[in-house]
């Protein structure tokens, strides 16, 4: 909320030292953040005068309206300027800044020649003086003579602070509110302006407009008061239009301009009626009788029957709490007025402003809560200035209900140093509680009932008190100390994981990225996705319509960023993503509503907790380039499908597990060149080559490849016995095998690798051979055998290898080759 | 061939006189056949001494083996210098120019966001905290009503919060990491010190200093007599770890429906005070609503975003380099080694 320190001052003793730096701080250290402090009239310089215009003659000859007036500016002789506005007349009084003045943005003025006359100052608008964004024409005044000071008439000089206002503060959003923080963190007086204001003038009867609340849980108390004689020509008088403007509202006439500023004083939001309008009497119900309304910004809303409305005995009059309606609006021809002060529940606003999307003033207020006892006083202070300002008579006042009792808090005041951490003497927590307006019985040392005045709704348990008393402590008071608890803690296996392989790829040449899991139709259809991986969560509110599915696969953000990548000018990608993927739409549970007073019962959570979809953790990457460059050594070589299962392959054995590679074909990888990965026979990895439609949908360089690995999937490998490391001599032996086409090369070695014994120390594919002519490939293989406890001899070792073969070709018709 | 005291000496001399002579690796080479071997003179005088009489044995043996030693040792200072020559000449002839680059591994890079994690959850585990990880996709009960934001509170308004079609699954993307908070709480009895990181969703639009998709970091402490110094102390330590030693915090009193008291957290760096995150002490409704009591149990809590971190700690101006995947960008902050 922006307001004036000179209205500020009004309630709060500011010491004259304190700058305004001070003054953010004090702010600041009870819990108000300052946005922003706008110093008006600090870069204006006089002389700027009260002017009343003479004469207006018309400069021929020019495109636009140009006009040379004659001012009377309290001197002996007319000033004549020369002036492209047209919203004033001959008598009017005018702003004028003399030459030597110097104007907001370093503008001087100066006597100088123009349009065939001298012009000797300036008549400024609004905009020019810094006094707000209006530049529809200059400023026509109704107070000051001529020769006037204008900067001191206009209260030009004046330091506007922006304070944000937390939700649970509804209070603070007015200068009574504000004024006792600031009061109370300068530990400086402080009056309140509700208490300034007499309401025993104001007599209930029947003679007004009457007021009944039919929905009891909508409103707790409400007050009309009825005006006549009003003069709607009167115009608002400047100490009004400043502070409202100043407080970056905008001055609409004197009835409007008389209830904002009641609202920005105490907090109050109020309505005016035109009375003659209104038929019977005012009613707070709901919204159950009628299908639309127009507000008074001209807009036709669609009613729904939870809004809540403040109708007369034939029609709804205003959207309650949130906007007036157009029907019952004050116009230049009103001259009776029903003045509405609510207490309206916040919820029902909150409810009412979301609705129909509409936040304002007063909205903003009621949903924070206002401070039921202000509604006679407000209404009150309001009726009073329209009668001074706008010569109207007040008829009669009604009311309903009351301002409900506030809850009685048990306190024991040794809890604020137990929850602070420092010692806080009894006297400062009943100090401070009296500060904000709480009343104190003590009952004993260790129980008070605290009964928090009529605008804190919010304070409701004994945090909430300990809130209080470290607020205008100052909680930066508290010395920071270490919790004294014992506690232990490692990552868990799949944290470690994620760190390793992550590590591990970055080491290797890949950058990791976080892209958004949001997906689009479109990239499901490219990428074939089918089953679970077509099974999307739809947002029911995505950010663009673009992007409405939650991924099911990292796959479609990885190829959007390589795109992004190389679209960038970049000639290779490699980048890897670790994240979440939301699968398994049909489990949606449908939780009935958990109450919060108690803990769930062990079922109830189970059945939240079921309710939350796995969301497997993925590691995948996208791959376009090289893994080895063309330089100076000659040429490089692609990464190709056969890397990228590498890497799959590679990431399964960081974690101790074993994988095994079965050819695949799932969408979106090439369906000859993807490889399926299995850990204990089930699926946990793919990778390979993508498809080459796929590809070139995404406008992709061919053969660029992906790999995909369910981190989350893959079992924790408990530590393993370490094997001896053995120091005898090894001998391997070479064999070359023919095998049908179709046969894997990882059977093969699978075979071999069973039948040569458990002296085999390890086994390497070294060459393939696929152009035999018969449809056979030639498969070459290195076996090294070892034994403990001695060199083995030629043909100890040759006597395995026959073995090894026998099984190969037991088990895939292996031959050797001659 | 006989022997005499003066045919060694010959033979000595001429075969130094053909080593010190050879210029070359393979000259001494053709030098050692002639001299040094089996079939040179003085070899072959040695296998005359079985023929000889015992005392002339003993006086001719002492005279070739002489021989024989001072021929060894020339033939081995002369290969010295003969390989230390090639050695030179050859190693010169090798020379490359080591500038240019290597055929390395392409450069790769963690994001900053894992390197900033870790190093924040390395943190925290040496005071003993647990790192508590939860599902992106989240119960409304767990991302809401359990912390105290029933179902009216203005956050829970599709303007700021992601819900997934059908509205009566009550699946939301979780608005923080809170409800990770909370599941610890329902699995765990107190004490509870754990440190949850994450990512977190909440409907603003992409633009330099805001994403709808980002990541948090809480912590919460539960245990016998935890107070508002100990969320203060640490905070101050938490800080100074991440944005070095001359770091200060200051609280400001705030509002959180979970916290009762709650306070902003700002530090001061590079001479402005930043706002960092929010942070209290939990809210007694959070922790009944969790089975705690809140008459044994205290705690407190608090919260981060780590972009915003990282953009103030490395002066990353535009979130757009944060979220948009370009490789130069985890490139530029390599693998986190220290």
């Amino acid at each position: 909320m922006k307001i004036p320190l000179s209205w500020l001052r009004e309630f709060v003793e500011i010491p004259a030292d304190l700058s305004l730096a001070d003054i953010e701080e004090a702010f600041v250290a009870v819990g108000f953040e300052v946005e922003g402090i706008e110093e008006q009239g600090s870069d204006l310089t006089g002389p700027l005068v009260v002017a009343k215009v003479l004469s207006i003659e018309l400069v021929e000859g020019q495109k636009k309206s140009i006009r040379y007036v004659g001012l009377d500016c309290g001197e002996a002789e007319v000033r004549f300027v020369i002036c492209g506005a047209t919203n004033f007349a001959v008598g009017d009084l005018v702003v004028a800044s003399l030459p030597g003045a110097v104007l907001p943005g370093g503008f001087e003025i100066a006597a100088r020649e123009t349009y065939g006359h001298t012009s000797n100052g300036m008549i400024c608008s609004a905009r020019e003086l810094g006094l707000g964004e209006d530049h529809t024409g200059i400023i026509v005044l109704n107070e000051g003579a001529p020769g006037d000071d204008a900067i001191a008439l206009l209260q030009i000089n004046d330091a506007i602070f922006d304070i944000a206002v937390n939700p649970d503060r509804g209070y603070a959003l007015s200068v009574r509110g504000l004024a006792r923080e600031l009061a109370a963190s300068l530990r400086v007086s402080y009056r309140d302006p509700a208490q300034l204001i007499a309401t025993d003038g104001f007599a209930i009867n029947q003679s007004g407009i009457q007021v009944a609340i039919d929905d009891p849980t909508a409103a707790s108390i409400i007050y009309i008061r009825t005006l006549q004689g009003f003069n709607p020509a009167a115009p608002s008088p400047l100490w009004i239009r400043r502070r409202i403007e100043k407080s970056g509202m905008r001055s609409i006439s004197l009835a409007v301009d008389v209830t904002n500023y009641v609202m920005l004083e105490l907090g109050q939001p109020l309505h005016a009626f035109d009375a003659a309008k209104i038929k019977g009497s005012i009613h707070i119900r709901r919204a159950d009788r009628e299908n639309e309304f127009k507000t008074l910004d001209g807009q036709m809303r669609k009613l729904s029957p939870i809004n809540l409305v403040v109708a007369d005995d034939a029609r709804a009059l205003a959207l309650a709490g949130t906007m007036g309606g157009l029907d019952s609006e004050v116009t230049e021809s009103t001259t009776s007025l029903a003045i509405e002060a609510a207490r309206f529940d916040p919820l029902a606003i909150a409810k009412n402003s979301r609705f129909h999307r509409l936040s304002s003033e007063a909205s903003r207020r009621f949903e924070r809560a206002v401070d039921p006892a202000l509604a006679a006083i407000a209404s009150a202070r309001a009726t009073q200035l329209l009668m001074e300002l706008g010569g109207a008579s007040h008829i009669g006042s009604a009311t309903a209900g009351a301002i409900p009792a506030m809850t009685v808090i048990s306190f024991d005041p040794q809890y604020v140093s137990r929850l602070l951490g420092i010692a806080v003497p009894h006297e400062t927590v009943s100090a401070n509680l009296q500060l904000v307006g709480c009343t104190i019985s003590k009952q004993s040392s260790d129980l008070w009932l605290v009964t928090p005045p009529t605008w804190r709704s919010d304070l409701l348990t004994p945090s909430d008190l300990v809130e209080e008393v470290g607020r205008i402590i100052g909680l930066n008071s508290i010395e920071g100390t270490l919790p004294q608890g014992r506690s232990c803690a490692t990552l868990s296996p799949l944290q470690y994981r994620k760190r390793g392989v992550a590590q591990y790829l970055a080491n290797l040449g890949f950058s990791e990225v976080y892209n958004y899991p949001f997906v689009n139709q479109e990239m499901v259809e490219i990428l074939g996705f089918t089953g679970a991986r077509a099974a999307s969560f739809k947002l029911a509110n995505p950010m663009s319509d673009q992007a409405p599915l939650l991924r099911t696969h990292l796959l479609p953000g990885l190829l959007e960023t390589a795109k992004r990548n190389l679209g960038r000018g970049a000639k290779e990608c490699a980048i890897f993503e670790i994240g979440s993927v939301f699968r398994d739409v049909t489990k949606l549970a449908h939780v009935s509503p958990v109450p919060t007073t108690s803990r769930p019962s062990a079922e109830t959570i189970a059945e939240i907790y079921a309710s939350v979809p796995p969301q497997p953790l993925f590691v995948g990457s996208v791959v376009v380039g090289s893994l080895d460059r063309d330089g100076w050594w000659g040429k490089g070589r692609a990464f190709d499908w056969s890397d990228a299962t590498q890497m799959a392959l590679s990431i399964i054995e960081l974690t101790g597990n074993t994988g095994v590679i079965v050819q695949s074909d799932l969408a979106p990888w090439h369906p000859g060149r993807c490889a399926e990965i299995q850990v204990a026979g089930k699926a946990v990895a793919h990778a390979g080559e993508l498809h080459p439609r796929v590809l070139e949908a995404l406008g992709l360089p061919p053969r660029s490849c992906a790999f995909a690995v369910i981190l989350s999937e893959l079992p924790v490998v408990p530590s393993k016995s370490a094997k001896p490391i053995y120091t005898m001599p090894a001998a391997t032996q070479d064999v070359s095998l023919m095998v049908d086409g179709s046969i894997p090369a990882s059977k093969v070695e699978a075979a071999l690798v069973a039948g040569a014994g458990s002296l085999l120390e390890s086994i390497t594919l070294f060459d393939r051979y696929e152009d035999l002519g018969d449809g056979r490939v030639s498969l070459a293989f290195t076996l090294t055998f070892r034994a403990h406890d001695r060199t083995l001899t030629a043909d100890e070792v040759s006597g395995y290898r026959e073995l090894a073969v026998a099984s190969a070709t037991k088990e895939c018709g292996a031959i050797v080759r001659a | 061939m006989s022997l005499s005291a003066q045919s060694i000496e010959d033979a000595k001399a001429l075969a130094l006189a053909a080593i010190e002579s050879a210029d070359s690796l393979e000259a001494l080479k053709v030098a050692k056949l002639a001299h040094v071997g089996d079939k040179s003179p003085i070899a072959r005088a040695n296998q005359h001494l079985g023929t000889l009489t015992p005392d002339e044995r003993a006086n001719f043996g002492k005279i070739i083996g002489q021989a024989k030693n001072i021929v060894a040792a020339a033939f081995e200072a002369r290969t010295r210098i003969l390989e230390s020559e090639r050695d030179s000449r050859v190693l010169v002839e090798e020379r490359v120019d080591v500038s240019i680059p290597a055929r390395r591994t392409p450069k790769g890079g963690l994001h900053p966001l894992t390197i900033l994690t870790n190093e924040i959850c390395d943190l925290f585990l040496g005071m003993g905290y647990r790192v508590a990880e939860g599902p992106e996709l989240e119960a409304e009960w767990l991302n809401f009503d359990a912390l105290n934001l029933p179902a009216d509170h203005p956050a829970r308004t599709m303007q700021d919060t992601f819900f997934v079609e059908p509205l009566d699954s009550h699946l939301v993307l979780r608005t923080h990491t809170s409800p990770v908070q909370v599941r610890t709480m329902l699995e765990q009895e107190p004490p509870i010190y754990v440190i949850c990181p994450g990512r977190t969703y909440r409907a603003d639009e992409l633009d330099a200093t805001h994403t709808p998709v980002f990541s948090q970091v809480e912590g919460l402490v539960i245990d016998k007599g935890i107070t508002m110094a100990d969320l203060k102390g640490t905070l101050d330590h938490f800080a100074r770890s991440i944005f070095g030693p001359e770091v200060k915090t200051r609280l400001r009193s705030s509002f959180f429906p979970f916290t009762e008291p709650s306070a902003e957290v700002d530090f001061y760096f590079n001479g402005r005070w930043i706002e960092w995150g929010g942070c209290g002490m939990v809210n007694p409704k959070v922790l009944v609503a969790c089975g705690i009591d809140p008459d044994v149990y205290s705690g407190f809590a608090f919260g981060m975003g780590l972009e915003r971190t990282l953009m103030v700690r490395h002066g990353i101006t535009d979130m757009h380099d944060i979220v948009e995947g370009d490789q130069r960008f985890s490139q530029s902050f390599g693998s986190g080694v220290q």
